[in-house]
């Protein structure tokens, strides 16, 4: 349908895509589960402070969690209740560690407070970025990085384009292709929205061509809301086409190189997921407390749901009957998910799909065998790395040299595991390098802090010392002159002067 | 042709003066500040500022290794890996801790129990990296953040109400494991 010229990017495979299951059904609205636990850390950056202790009432979409310090965002009731705790729960993160959340009694009612749309035109980028931050807008997509950091108009004060990702290349995960097609026209009045921030000349959003209906719903809404410089891409299908840079790359041919910026080429990337959540914020006034979730894999009804965050998982997954064999549940997809510590954790922000395993599905993988250097992995990967080279300094610890092959560009996709044929699990190995190599750097930083601190310290006793002394030497002076003028007279009093400066310094060097 | 000879010996010794004293004023005016092995060295110790080494400060310490009169195996804090960064820097040979000093602890912060603090602010003399606030006999506290762990804040505290805590992991701040021991793939 579109005549655009499209780009290839490097790399990339076609796993089997497991997503007619999920689309059979319209999305349905999960109902409220008898308790909500809402973790307070659900975006990239910092931990929001709790607003509300036990026992309190609080209304549906009332902030429970502000932001703290730059890279934060917001985190609100997802129903009315009472607050039954701030505590510690199991976190949705495969290390099985627990972190504050607010747990919430739902008292049924489901009553919003307060809401006011948002007058974005008449504000300047920075209060809608203000707003966009308390109304906990973060990427969708399944980075949750806070939305409001990217929704500006960059350097040049206009971006050239803006790419909003319908890709949707991973396995199983159908929210934004349903989203698309039965709330396209939101979407792309959220888009039009960000076109309006980012000051873009054009906006495309991609869609890979295994989902038509949804491009054709796209088309129409594009139609519908009359929009201008929005158009529906068809792109071909190539696992990972909804990577940002490969995105951008396949719409745009920009290629972003290694430690660089997609704005500093003059383009930005958001999901459709987020256009439509930008939309409620900003038009509706209505903060972000639940998102389209696909329950897919080992169930009975795969389908997707729309969920409010903090409900538990294994009432989503219940919605969809697990079958008997389930042995765990992953989130996000088989290519880049992470594996839950139980079904108990909440969904979050970053929830796009729980999926459930089960031996059968996903066998055990067959034993590591030694690396041949074959080089199908470099072939595979998408970011242009060279995987088998990290994957030899990660493994023997040299944690500079895997950076010195660019470790911190992976993606993580797992296109190199795939393809290899020794069945290396390269993904655990550089995520492990990369844990080790982060922890390394907050480590030198605080010790860079406290050798400026030790450093300082030295330099104010240093002084102190140099003050008293200078205290010292001036009494004295005074002390002399005194004397002197006291003159020859009287004998007595002479004595006591030399009395009291003997005393003085008596004092001071005991100090 | 003597004449020429001389000219040209001339002006060479002329550029060798000229040149002499610029690069003698160079090396007094723009003389890089601190010895850069010592820095090298001080970049790689922790930082913990404990003396354990023996020296009030981890600067001290690199110093003394950089005059070759402390060994490299002296920081306890800098772990194995870094008598190992040390070894490659100066090109020694690596040296295990010797008996006693290779007690491997736990990294951890101080905590102040702030019931029991009598506000005597001896605390705050002892901690080298200014971590530790409070007034005299009000209640002090430890910003958790900057106290490096070096324990020197315990031993002059007249009422033991300082203790040291382990810093436990959180998801910000735990690791993947190395794949041999891990969880598996996701799916
Ligand atoms: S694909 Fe596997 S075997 Fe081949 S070079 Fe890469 S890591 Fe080695
Ligand atoms: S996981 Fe990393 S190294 Fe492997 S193909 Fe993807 S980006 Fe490349
Ligand atoms: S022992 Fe303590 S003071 Fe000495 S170098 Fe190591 S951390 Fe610094
Ligand atoms: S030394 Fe102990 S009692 Fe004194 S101020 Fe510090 S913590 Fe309080």
């Amino acid at each position: 349908m579109s005549l655009r010229k499209l780009f290839n990017f490097h790399g990339g495979v076609k796993p089997a895509y497991n997503k007619e299951a999920s689309i059979q059904l319209p999305i349905a609205a999960a109902p409220l589960p008898p308790e909500l636990v809402i973790p307070l850390h659900q975006s990239i950056g910092g931990t929001p402070r709790p607003l509300v202790s036990a026992g309190e009432h609080v209304r549906k979409g009332q902030l429970i969690g502000a932001p703290d310090g730059y890279v934060s965002s917001a985190v609100h009731a997802s129903t009315s209740g009472t607050v039954k705790a701030v505590e510690l729960r199991l976190m949705p993160h495969t290390s099985g560690l627990s972190a504050f959340c607010v747990v919430i009694e739902p008292d049924g009612k489901d009553e919003w407070g307060d809401l006011a749309p948002v007058p974005w035109r008449s504000m300047n980028s920075d209060e809608v970025r203000g707003a966009l931050r308390d109304a906990g807008v973060v990427g969708l997509g399944g980075a949750v990085f806070p939305s409001y950091l990217k929704a500006n108009a960059g350097k040049q004060g206009h971006l050239n384009t803006l790419v909003i990702n319908g890709a949707e290349c991973e396995p199983y995960i159908t929210c934004d292709d349903m989203q698309m097609r039965e709330q396209g026209e939101i979407v792309v009045r959220g888009a039009a929205i960000l076109r309006d921030l980012t000051k873009a000349r054009q906006v495309l959003i991609g869609i890979e061509n295994n989902k038509p209906e949804a491009i054709a719903a796209m088309q129409a809404a594009i139609k519908a809301t009359g929009e201008t410089n929005i158009e529906a891409v068809t792109i071909p299908t190539r696992y990972p086409a909804g990577g940002a840079k490969q995105l951008i790359r396949v719409l745009t041919g920009i290629e972003v190189p290694h430690g660089t910026r997609s704005t500093d080429y003059g383009v930005q990337c958001f999901n459709t997921g987020t256009a439509y959540a930008i939309y409620e914020a900003l038009e509706l006034g209505r903060p972000l407390i639940s998102r389209i979730v696909t329950v897919a894999g080992n169930v009975e009804t795969a389908r997707n749901y729309e969920v409010r965050f903090g409900t538990p998982m294994r009432d989503v997954i219940a919605l969809s009957k697990a079958k008997p064999d389930t042995d765990r549940i992953i989130m996000g997809g088989p290519m880049m998910g992470y594996r839950m510590p139980s079904d108990s954790v909440p969904v979050v922000k970053a929830t796009n799909c729980i999926l459930v395993g089960s031996p059968a599905l996903f066998p055990p993988p067959p034993p590591e065998m030694p690396c041949i250097r074959c080089g199908e992995c470099a072939r595979a990967c998408p970011t242009d790395l060279q995987p088998f080279e990290m994957y030899w300094f990660s493994r023997a610890r040299l944690f500079e040299k895997a950076e010195a092959y660019h470790l911190a560009d992976c993606i993580e996709c797992g296109c190199c595991a795939f393809v290899c044929p020794a069945r290396i699990p390269l993904v655990d190995y550089f995520r492990f390098a990369k844990s080790e190599v982060w922890a390394r750097e907050t480590e030198k930083d605080a010790a860079d802090q406290a050798r400026q601190r030790y450093e300082f310290r030295l330099e104010r006793e240093e002084r102190d010392k140099q003050e008293k002394a200078a205290r010292l030497a001036a009494k004295a002076a005074e002390t002399k002159a005194k004397l002197a003028q006291a003159g020859s007279g009287d004998a007595a009093l002479i004595a006591a002067a030399a009395a009291r400066t003997q005393e003085a310094e008596g004092k001071s060097n005991a100090e | 042709m003597i004449a020429a000879l001389l000219v040209a010996l001339l002006v060479m010794a002329l550029g060798a003066v000229i040149l002499g004293a610029t690069l003698g004023y160079a090396a007094v005016k723009f003389r890089v500040e601190g010895d850069p092995l010592v820095e090298k060295i001080d970049s790689i110790l922790p930082q913990t500022q404990c003396g354990q080494c023996g020296f009030p400060g981890c600067k001290g310490y690199a110093e003394a290794v950089a005059r070759g009169e402390a060994e490299i195996n002296c920081c306890p804090p800098g772990g194995e890996e870094g008598i190992r960064k040390l070894a490659d820097l100066l090109g020694r040979e690596f040296k295990p801790f010797s008996d006693g000093f290779n007690i491997e602890k736990p990294k951890s912060t101080a905590i102040i129990d702030e019931q029991t603090c009598i506000g005597c602010t001896l605390c705050i003399q002892a901690c080298p990296v200014d971590a530790i606030v409070g007034a005299a006999k009000q209640m002090h506290t430890i910003i958790a953040g900057q106290c490096t762990g070096c324990e020197l804040c315990l031993p002059p505290c007249p009422v033991n109400c300082i203790a040291m805590v382990p810093i436990t992991e959180n998801v910000v701040t735990w690791k993947w494991k190395y794949p041999a021991f891990s969880i598996g793939k996701a799916a």
